[in-house]
């Protein structure tokens, strides 16, 4: 669904990214965890196609990135951003209506089928509630969850989200991460997510990349690739990584 | 929420028409409302009406305040809704043509015609033709000077058309001093703006570029709503983020280029007026475009007629007016409403 090709990138003159290859299968969830300034948000941002990178390409289902438009990207992949600014009065309704923005033909009008994307994935994602609030007016887990409900009204192959849940309490994080392993196997959506926590990468990713000085340190299975060796090698702490069988996932606990 | 809208974009509209009637009636000589628009009809429609006015009434309605007042409305609307699509685009709630360095530019060009007869060629029109270059390669020169990568960041486009229009008054400034006395007044005055020498010529030659620039910057609503999320965020949804700031760039400078070219330098109608209608309407632009620009007409209609008659039988220059007006009530928003300002 999404691959890309030996992708180095630099801001001037600081080489970020180092050949880094990697492809992600349809229906597929896809963890990206490395340490702060490891080049997860840069990686994100070229596979978005907004940073171009220095060499590489990006292949998005089947295609060269760069031979789409911002609309044919629009219409196969969604963003959530690592933040985003929320300007206000606008009504969740008019933002998740936003997200219609890639496939509509005339400039004024709405169709019907706009309006029924909107109304079931408002529903998907449980915030009927506040449909017609303001949405600079609601907490920061409900902007959250009004910025997937438009990023899914693009109806996208593709959603790209980027530490989804950095400032979320517990129970958003839960809510949001299952929203987004809901879509990956109801839907057959690809998800790619970068995220801090390696406890909730392991419990909710299929796969995980781990970034480390410019390249792929490690990649596959959240068992591979989350062990006390690699944990230490790469954010140089000792940790211990044990099997949690109550919520049947890796559990790690940093010691000193 | 929808009949709100429609509701405010009625009430604008009626207050409209009737702000171009009162501009007709007044003046120094009275002319009763059942008059101005019986002989309206009377123009429009053909001779259905039968004349019960005198020559004279019709010749000041026809040839004098009608075309005065068209102009200024459309002028009014211009720079409304150039000062919209500007604020919306950089999302800031300083940005509007003038900032971009537009009026001086404008102002450098119609001064080296007055004082240096510099653009000849054009001759009755070398004021508003060099006021017209002026905008326009200023708004060229600022744009590439912020130009970096094939993009052009908000905060350095802002910064460089205040550097460059710092520079362009200092040109002003200096064309000021070697004028002469006679000279130098004309520069005065032409700076402050005035709608007093209107004629159905001015109208003729800004009517199409103002309502062309309107509609095309109308057909941007939907991305200048998106815009107000981020270009990152205008970017994902699949906006081409840099050519939808080129085509608002373009044809707001065209329009106000315009607008600055027939009737001077008019402030703070681009900076106020949208500010105002936001904090009424709210973000959407499919009603705050329209709202804008039938408010920005009724204000510079009104503001022309108290340029007329404040200083009766001297006409002040209604740039004087809208900064008496707008200013206070600028700082009044600031102070009341931080929220207006800090829209952003
Ligand atoms: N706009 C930028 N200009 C220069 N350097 C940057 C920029 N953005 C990020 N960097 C640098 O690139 C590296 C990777 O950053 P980033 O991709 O944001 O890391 P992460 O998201 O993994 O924390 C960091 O060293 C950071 O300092
Ligand atoms: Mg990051």
């Amino acid at each position: 669904m999404l691959q890309t090709k030996n992708i180095s990138a630099s801001y001037r003159e600081t080489v970020v990214l180092e050949e880094v290859s990697f492809q992600v299968e349809e229906g597929e969830f896809l963890g990206i965890i490395g340490p702060n300034g490891a080049g997860k948000t840069t990686l994100l941002k070229i596979m978005t196609g907004v940073k171009s990178p220095l060499t590489g390409e990006v292949m998005l289902d089947g295609k060269d990135m760069r031979s789409l438009s911002r609309k044919q990207i629009a219409q196969i992949m969604a963003v959530v951003p690592q933040s985003s600014f929320i300007p206000p009065l606008f009504t969740v309704e008019d933002v998740v209506m936003m997200g219609r923005y890639p496939h509509q033909r005339s400039r004024f009008t709405i169709t019907k089928e706009d309006n029924e994307v909107v109304k079931d994935v408002i529903q998907k994602i449980g915030i009927t509630l506040f449909g017609s609030r303001f949405i600079n007016e609601l907490s920061g887990g409900e902007r959250q969850e009004v910025i997937i409900a438009r990023a899914l009204a693009q109806k996208p192959k593709v959603l790209m989200l980027d530490e989804p849940t950095a400032s979320l309490d517990i129970k958003h994080q839960m809510k949001i991460l299952g929203l987004v392993k809901m879509l990956v196997k109801e839907d057959g959506i690809t998800a790619i997510m970068v995220i801090h926590d390696l406890n909730l990468a392991a419990r909710f990713c299929q796969r995980l990349i781990l970034l480390h000085n410019c390249k792929i340190h490690s990649h596959g299975k959240p068992e591979d690739v989350l062990t006390s060796q690699n944990l230490k090698e790469v954010y140089e702490v000792d940790a211990e990584v044990n099997y949690n069988t109550s919520i049947d996932s890796l559990q790690i606990v940093v010691k000193e | 929420m929808k009949s709100k809208q429609s509701f405010i974009l009625t009430i604008l509209l009626v207050g409209l028409i009737i702000s171009c009637i009162l501009a007709i009636m007044i003046g120094p000589v009275f002319i009763h409302p059942a008059v101005v628009v019986k002989i309206w009809l009377h123009k429009l429609l053909g001779g259905l009406i039968q004349p019960d006015w005198t020559a004279i009434q019709e010749t000041i309605v026809v040839d004098i305040r009608t075309p005065r007042v068209i102009l200024s409305m459309l002028v009014g609307m211009g720079l409304a809704i150039s000062g919209t699509a500007m604020q919306g685009l950089f999302r800031n709630p300083m940005a509007e043509p003038y900032v971009l360095g537009m009026s001086a530019g404008a102002a450098c060009g119609a001064s080296l015609a007055i004082v240096l007869g510099i653009g000849k060629i054009f001759g009755v029109f070398s004021i508003p033709a060099m006021a017209f270059i002026g905008a326009t390669i200023t708004i060229f020169v600022v744009y590439n000077i912020a130009k970096t990568d094939g993009k052009v960041p908000t905060e350095t486009l802002l910064l460089s058309g205040i550097a460059v229009g710092f520079f362009l008054y200092a040109v002003v400034s200096f064309l000021k001093l070697i004028a002469p006395d006679a000279v130098l007044r004309n520069v005065v005055l032409w700076l402050m703006g005035s709608f007093a020498m209107a004629g159905w010529t001015d109208v003729k030659l800004v009517i199409l570029p103002i309502l062309c620039g309107i509609v095309i910057i109308y057909f941007l609503c939907r991305e200048l709503n998106i815009l107000q999320f981020g270009e990152e965020t205008a970017l994902h949804l699949g906006i081409e983020v840099e050519t939808v700031k080129r085509i608002l760039l373009v044809f707001s400078a065209l329009i106000t280029a315009v607008c600055v070219s027939v009737s001077g330098i008019i402030g703070f109608v681009g900076l106020v007026i949208p500010h105002i209608i936001r904090f009424i309407i709210g973000p959407g632009h499919h009603i705050l475009l329209p709202a804008s620009a039938l408010a920005g007409g009724i204000f510079l209609i009104l503001c022309d007629i108290l340029a007329k008659t404040v200083s009766q039988p001297v006409e002040l220059p209604i740039g004087i007016i809208t900064a008496g007006i707008g200013a206070p009530y600028f700082v009044y928003l600031l102070r009341r409403r931080k929220k207006a300002i800090s829209w952003w």
